[in-house]
């Protein structure tokens, strides 16, 4: 048996080593485990969007079978600490939010009462015997109603319900108006969507012995779990362990702090028995997090010849009823710092708010402001291309920031640094795999013949992995953008890699041994990979914003180079040569040019253990843990093209051919990171066809309530997602990686409208907002018609 | 005949070739007795309009979504979950073309998913791609977007008589 490989691992489509328990039903999710004794909780909603609580009554709910205990806001007050966001962009106004509404409801869904029984049906029974008096106050949903004057207010310290006010930009706007031949104004709705993890959030907080605690807890950040639980809950962090088992999809929205993971974890402590709460796909739609929902203003100061001089954005950001974890990152940061996407646009000015509603907070949802902002730069580029008659690629060539442009900090500003990138040569690919001008022929063919038709092009770029930590806290963002790895090598030789990332579908298992093999020069099944417990993984930031191959992937390969080197100082123990003559190579220690035998990896390992021969002053042990902080953030970027053809008579948008093509930098797995593309494609599909948050304007009714009223896309509705990739390393980082999670899911939406417009051109429609439902394709045909024939 | 304990319901339901008797309310659903008295927590529930189909399991050679019945009609019905479908460690068939195409992310769906896939080649052993779209839309994925479980499937289309 050797332990020696030559194989490269990283580039190779490794089929996943998780997929064993998935696929024969062995998966663990946090809703599988149950603890003994343990309790169940339920939580009272509040039915209305905006209403004083006057009374609650839990006399029944106390007394009804089964029920240990049943509570309300006010006697949770001061227990449990309010709720503070982690991501507050300076000059923010913070409104106070309650674990359990105290005194006010500000949303349909917000935490009112809570019981805790026996059984779930028993809790659940017993909620619906808590007695709440209100007195209703009038809502405001809409975020541009939001801020007019007279508008119902949310919170005493938020005036005009504005919490934050940015501004960002360069150049000279007003300097870009005057040299302009035209200015396009644009106005674009981005739609509030619901991330919809097909497994919805659950917890169970279970006391232990010896006084502490473990909660199971699905997180995106299981360490930034355990920081937040301990400082709200009022738990020194090191007594709390949270266990991340496997995850039912996150995107974004398993990655704050919501009312029910400190209520379990405090009622647990309280009543010294373990407590589970389980999310209803109803109560998932009025109390996770939902996603975009922004209004979005835009003016373009263009050349004649398609050049866009300069673009103004102004973003009003709808973020519900409180500031959730990231929620002022959204609209500001994360958006119109990528106004200008893919593009060279020197001359930019963007002005955001960040808004409260009478709605369920919104957060990150994946891609979290860069599918918003890379949706102001594609519906601008896209409305030049309309506005002049241009060709839609042709006009992206002429603004793209080009290949010796990278470093490339757009509009000269002070934020974003594009890393590299090659957008000709994504766009050369893109069209010889769509077959671009041949597709075009045919939809102009078919056109003739009274067949709507429709191609879309969406360029994008964004950065991932948010770093590094100093420069984090000027944007008032309360956490480092490091990532956590040991790389912990047994006396046998076999490996496990403890990864502060957290894979909830990603496949880390594998990528980050694929990662690890290559350095280590092992076949990969000597490696293990653990995640999602705080307890063995020592500390780290955990899977969000692209970054879990950038920079988790990247500390995994920092701390292998670690192990390789020390191994390499205790080889030369063992041979009794200089360091300096030791080499490494497939797997085996040696010295060229002699005839000494080599060693092997798990050789050397054990000698680490043993301890017998080696070098003065190292110390033993082969196990070598990294805090990696990035000098800088990858820039994937790409192109992506749709062939779709609509029905005028019905509305309905057939996708008949979708191609991504994506730089995101070295691929680690490419079977995996195309994966990765068909997810956020279809996502990005669903944003742009299917899904759309409904709230009554008037009286702030959640419409769109459970899974019949709100669309996710299905097999059906999609096409077979063609994905390419183009391979620019990023030089922020030692592997090459940029990330690729999130590049579907921005690249699509516009990707989608652009080609329905191009579609619907022949009746003179230039602008449609998301979704595209049927109904509302049909009408903007109608309208275009009865606009024709009057 | 079910017999009425203290306002419970003793049902016996053949469960992944076991007899299995539990007692249970009259309002428990069939994937809460699969899920919280057998233990057999493979089966999902991802929602609670019978929009996803992360519960589907086969109720009498029929894929069923397990939320839209009540445990005490399933009583004297044989149950296959996905913990019985290839018992012995093995896989089915399915299961490893699931595997092999990467047709699965986070996996939550899947156990419904490929209850649903086993019901659409018993039916139909060579699916085009259209049929198989068609027969999944009763099941949810959020992760994959479908691509490659349509891949999955059509790879086991021409070899599909060989299974069950």
């Amino acid at each position: 048996m050797t332990d020696a490989t030559a194989i490269k691992y990283v580039g190779q489509p490794l089929r996943r080593r998780e997929d064993f328990k998935f696929v024969t039903g062995k998966g663990r999710y946090t809703d599988d485990i149950k603890a003994p004794g343990m309790l169940h909780m339920a939580v009272l909603r509040s039915p209305h969007a905006h209403a004083v609580i006057k009374q609650v009554d839990l006399s029944a709910a106390n007394a009804a079978p089964g029920v240990r205990l049943a509570l309300s806001g006010a006697e949770l007050a001061g227990k449990i600490g309010s709720i503070v966001p982690n991501w507050i962009i300076p000059g923010t106004k913070v409104p106070n939010r309650p674990v359990v509404a105290i005194d006010r409801v500000r949303f349909v869904g917000e935490c009112v009462a809570l019981a805790i029984a026996e059984t779930q049906a028993m809790a659940h029974d017993a909620i619906g015997l808590v007695d709440v008096d209100y007195e209703t106050l009038a809502a405001v949903i809409d975020e541009e109603a939001a801020i007019r004057d007279g508008a119902p207010q949310l919170h005493d310290n938020v005036a005009n319900n504005i919490a934050t006010i940015y501004r960002i930009g360069g150049g000279d706007y007003s300097k870009a108006v005057r040299e302009a031949d035209q200015v396009i104004a644009l106005r674009l709705a981005n739609n509030r969507l619901i991330p919809t993890c097909m497994e919805t959030r659950s917890i169970l907080a279970e006391p232990n012995a010896d006084g502490t605690l473990t909660i199971y807890l699905q997180s995106q950040v299981p360490h930034m779990h355990r920081r937040w639980i301990a400082d709200t809950v009022g738990i020194p962090e090191h007594q709390l362990r949270i266990v991340a088992p496997d995850i039912g999809g996150g995107f974004g929205a398993k990655m704050h702090l919501y009312p029910e993971e400190l209520l379990c974890p405090y009622l647990a402590r309280l009543l010294g028995v373990p407590v589970k709460w389980w999310e209803s796909r109803s109560e998932s739609h009025q109390s996770t997090n939902h996603g975009r929902a922004h209004t979005e203003t835009i003016e373009i100061a263009i050349r004649n010849d398609g050049k866009i001089l300069g673009l103004k954005v102004e973003t009003l950001g709808n973020v519900g009823a409180y500031l959730s974890n990231m929620a002022t990152g959204g609209p500001t940061v994360n958006t119109v710092n990528f106004g200008t996407g893919a593009y060279k646009i020197e001359n930019y000015e963007a002005h955001s708010r960040v808004i409260v509603t009478n709605t369920v907070p919104v957060d990150a949802y994946r891609g979290y402001g860069r599918p918003e902002g890379g949706y102001i730069a594609e519906r601008a580029i896209d409305a030049v291309a309309r506005h002049l008659d241009l060709d839609q690629v042709e006009v992206r060539r002429r603004n793209f920031i080009q290949r010796a442009d990278f470093p490339y900090k757009p509009y000269n500003g002070p934020a974003v640094i594009y890393d590299s990138g090659n957008y000709e040569g994504c766009l050369a690919k893109a069209m010889e795999a769509f077959n671009y001008g041949a597709r075009s022929g045919e939809r102009d063919q078919l056109r003739a013949e009274g067949r709507y038709r429709g191609i879309g092009v969406a360029a994008y770029t964004h950065m991932c992995g948010m770093a590094p930590s100093r420069r984090l806290a000027l944007l008032g963002f309360n956490r480092g953008g490091w990532e956590s790895a040991r790389v912990s090598v047994d006396s046998s030789g076999r490996v496990t890699i403890f990864s502060g990332s957290m894979s909830q579908g990603h496949g880390h298992v594998t990528s980050l041994a694929q990662i690890a093999a290559d350095v280590l020069q092992i076949p990969i099944e000597h490696i293990d990979v653990v995640q999602g417990d705080t307890r063995q993984v020592q500390a780290g930031h955990g899977t969000f914003n692209s970054r879990s191959m950038a920079v988790g992937g990247s500390s995994v390969h920092v701390s292998s180079t670690r192990v390789v080197a020390k191994a390499k100082k205790i080889a030369a123990g063992m041979l009794e040569v200089d360091e300096g003559d030791v080499s490494y190579r497939a797997g085996k220690f040696s010295v060229s040019g002699t005839d000494i035998a080599p060693l092997t990896f798990g050789t050397v390992a054990r000698m680490a253990y043993v301890g017998h021969k080696l070098p003065d002053g190292l110390e033993p042990g082969l196990d070598e843990t990294v805090f990696y902080d990035p000098k800088g953030m990858g820039s994937p970027s790409g192109i992506h093209m749709a062939y779709v053809e609509v029905d005028p008579e019905t509305g309905i948008v057939d996708i008949l051919d979708y191609v991504a093509v994506d730089d995101a930098g070295t691929i680690i797995n490419p079977l995996l990171a195309a994966g990765q593309i068909h997810g956020g494609v279809v996502q990005g599909i669903g944003q742009a066809l299917y899904e759309e948050v409904s709230y009554d304007p008037d009286t702030g009714q959640l419409m769109t309530g459970s899974l019949l009223d709100y669309a996710v896309p299905r097999a059906e509705h999609v096409p077979r997602i063609r994905s390419l990739f183009q391979e620019t390393p990023s030089p922020t980082n030692p592997i090459g990686v940029k990330g690729i999670g999130e590049s579907g899911s921005i690249a699509a939406p516009p990707c989608m409208v652009h080609a329905v417009l191009d579609a619907l051109s022949p009746f003179g429609i230039k602008h449609l907002d998301m979704p595209m439902t049927p109904p509302r394709v049909w009408l903007a045909i109608q309208n275009a018609r009865a606009g024709a024939s009057r | 005949m079910i017999d009425t304990v203290n306002g419970h319901h003793v049902v016996t339901i053949d469960v992944n070739g076991v007899r299995q008797a539990a007692s249970v309310e009259a309002r428990k659903l069939l994937v809460h007795l699969l899920r919280d008295d057998l233990g057999l927590t493979g089966t999902h529930v991802g929602c609670d309009t019978s929009q996803c189909g992360a519960c589907t399991v086969d109720i009498d050679g029929q894929a069923v979504k397990s939320c839209t019945v009540l445990a005490v009609m399933a009583d004297g019905s044989r149950v296959t979950t996905i913990e019985g479908l290839a018992p012995g460690g093995a896989l089915h068939p399915i299961q490893s073309a699931f595997h092999e195409h990467h047709a699965l992310q986070c996996g939550f769906c899947m156990p419904g998913m490929i209850m649903a896939v086993r019901q659409l080649l018993t039916q139909n052993p060579d699916p085009t791609e259209s049929e198989i779209r068609h027969h999944l839309a009763g099941n949810i994925c959020r992760c994959t977007g479908y691509s490659n479980i349509v891949r999955a499937v059509e790879s086991l289309a021409s070899e599909a008589h060989r299974h069950d």
